[in-house]
């Protein structure tokens, strides 16, 4: 198994994952054209954009998990792509809904996100999604620094837990196919929370404090040079 | 097995029907799997031959209908009706099949009957276990039992009515939304107290006893306002009771269809 992968394999990776990506939308494209979609194919769309951005926001919350008990930190590397996806795929839910299923009628639409829970819930994930694609730049990063990027990004915790919810509300009965996302998002959740846990129990057992202590008063200097 | 012949029906609508591939592929029939693919594709787990229809309860002369003996009652026609489903799509569908009411006369009713509850096919050993309460419950006051309008469908595009589609019998009331039409009928009961349907069991907030379409009211998680006519691109309004306002609104005269949803 390829643990490390050099800059060339990485872009390769890169490559494949990028086309591989396209593949639902490609699919959904063709079905739309060569009408195998069913018998509802603009309901099919809608499910369909809206699956995959819950599950490309899924497959971004693995990675760092995926990363800690495999030891692969490469993939990480992918990780931007990945979440920008989920971001091209609800856009793309949006649009369907905003287009083919409303036909831009804006009275119903505003209408709708305001009286219907489901939708208010998913249009204000997708609502939260917009500031981390748009800083997803490295400049951005730098811009930003470091800490305070990382707390904005930490928004794609709340943001899974709309998407579930979105899904969850919309169904009409049979809800095994949002317990099933509700039950991986808690998963992927749960174990940075008791990463997290682990953590702080390690740091109290070994005495030493996860700050450094505040100096106050003189400073000795120890060495001299 | 045919239906023979097979009249044709002033209260059709002269619209086109959806066409058979929709309507035989897209349906909802949880028994049979809650996706709209799944009925076609387990129409395996139901026979509908042979079947036995009891129709029981306050009646003078209860008694049990072979299927064969059903679809000879009474001449059958050919009604084309508008069906729109609570989900917010529709189709028009060409449905064969008798009035309810001359069945209903066949049994006699007794004056304390007031509604009658319709109960659908349910074999825990093939068909869908939870989603629902299962069997299948549905009903209506009697007077929209008797309605001309409400029918007993026993074929589909002249054909005998596929499994998916809710064979051998099923009820159609095009006045309200999908769901009322129990599928794969067992018994029908005749009955002094309001049924509690499946439906209104599973979401009381969401699902009432009368569920006329009516776009004014809208289900708690979306609008009625507008549909998608299968084979359609652009919505298209929701008319109230489903277009069928001259001949049913009479039935509600009075009645807060915004309480009595």
């Amino acid at each position: 198994m390829m643990i490390n992968p050099g800059s060339t394999h990485l872009a390769a990776i890169k490559a494949a994952l990028f086309a591989a990506c396209l593949l639902p939308a490609f699919l959904l494209w063709r079905g739309f054209e060569l009408d195998t979609l069913g018998a509802n194919p603009i309901e099919a769309i809608t499910r369909g954009t809206g699956d995959w951005t819950l599950r490309f926001l899924l497959i971004t919350l693995a990675v760092t998990p995926l990363r800690k008990l495999t030891g692969w930190h490469w993939v990480v590397r992918l990780r931007r792509m990945l979440g920008l996806f989920a971001f091209a795929y609800g856009t793309a839910h949006l649009l369907t809904y905003l287009w083919l299923d409303q036909f831009f009628d804006w009275y119903a639409i505003a209408r709708d996100i305001l009286k219907r829970p489901f939708i208010t819930v998913g249009f204000a994930a997708l609502v939260l999604m917009a500031p981390l694609a748009a800083t997803s730049s490295n400049a951005a990063i730098r811009r930003l620094g470091g800490r305070r990027w990382q707390a904005l990004h930490r928004a794609i915790y709340p943001i899974a837990v709309l998407g579930c919810v979105h899904f969850w509300w919309l169904v009409k009965k049979d809800i095994t196919e949002p317990l099933i996302y509700t039950a991986i998002t808690a998963a992927l959740l749960g174990i940075r929370a008791w990463w997290r846990e682990q953590e702080r129990r390690k740091q109290l057992a070994g005495g030493y404090l996860p700050q450094p202590p505040r100096l106050t008063g003189k400073v000795i200097r120890i060495f001299a040079k | 097995a045919g239906l023979g012949p097979i009249a044709a029906s002033p209260l059709s609508t002269t619209e086109p029907p959806t066409s058979r591939r929709a309507v035989t592929t897209y349906n909802n029939f949880y028994e049979l799997g809650t996706d709209k693919a799944d009925p076609a594709e387990n129409t395996f787990r139901l026979k509908p031959t042979p079947w036995t229809l009891r129709v029981e309860g306050l009646v003078n002369k209860p008694r049990s209908f072979g299927i064969e003996e059903l679809i000879k009652l009474v001449p059958l026609e050919e009604r084309i009706y508008r069906m729109r489903c609570v989900e917010g799509w529709s189709m028009v569908i060409p449905w064969v099949g008798f009035p309810l009411a001359a069945l209903l006369k066949q049994v006699d009713p007794q004056g304390s009957a007031k509604y009658v509850e319709f109960v659908s096919h349910y074999d825990k050993a093939t068909m869908t276990r939870g989603v629902l309460d299962w069997p299948y419950l549905e009903g209506l006051r009697l007077d929209e039992a008797r309605h001309p309008l409400t029918l007993l469908a026993v074929g589909l595009f002249g054909e005998v009515l596929p499994v998916q589609n809710g064979a051998p019998v099923r009820l159609v009331v095009p006045w309200k939304y999908g769901f009322k039409g129990g599928k794969s009928i067992v018994a029908i009961r005749l009955v002094e107290k309001q049924p509690l349907t499946a439906w209104m069991k599973a979401g009381p907030s969401e699902y009432g006893f009368y569920a006329n379409v009516n776009p004014e009211v809208d289900h708690p998680r979306w609008s009625q306002a507008t549909e998608r006519r299968i084979g359609e691109f652009t919505k298209r309004k929701t008319l109230m009771f489903n277009g069928y306002a001259d001949q049913v609104a009479s039935l509600y005269s009075g009645m807060d269809l915004r309480r009595f949803f």
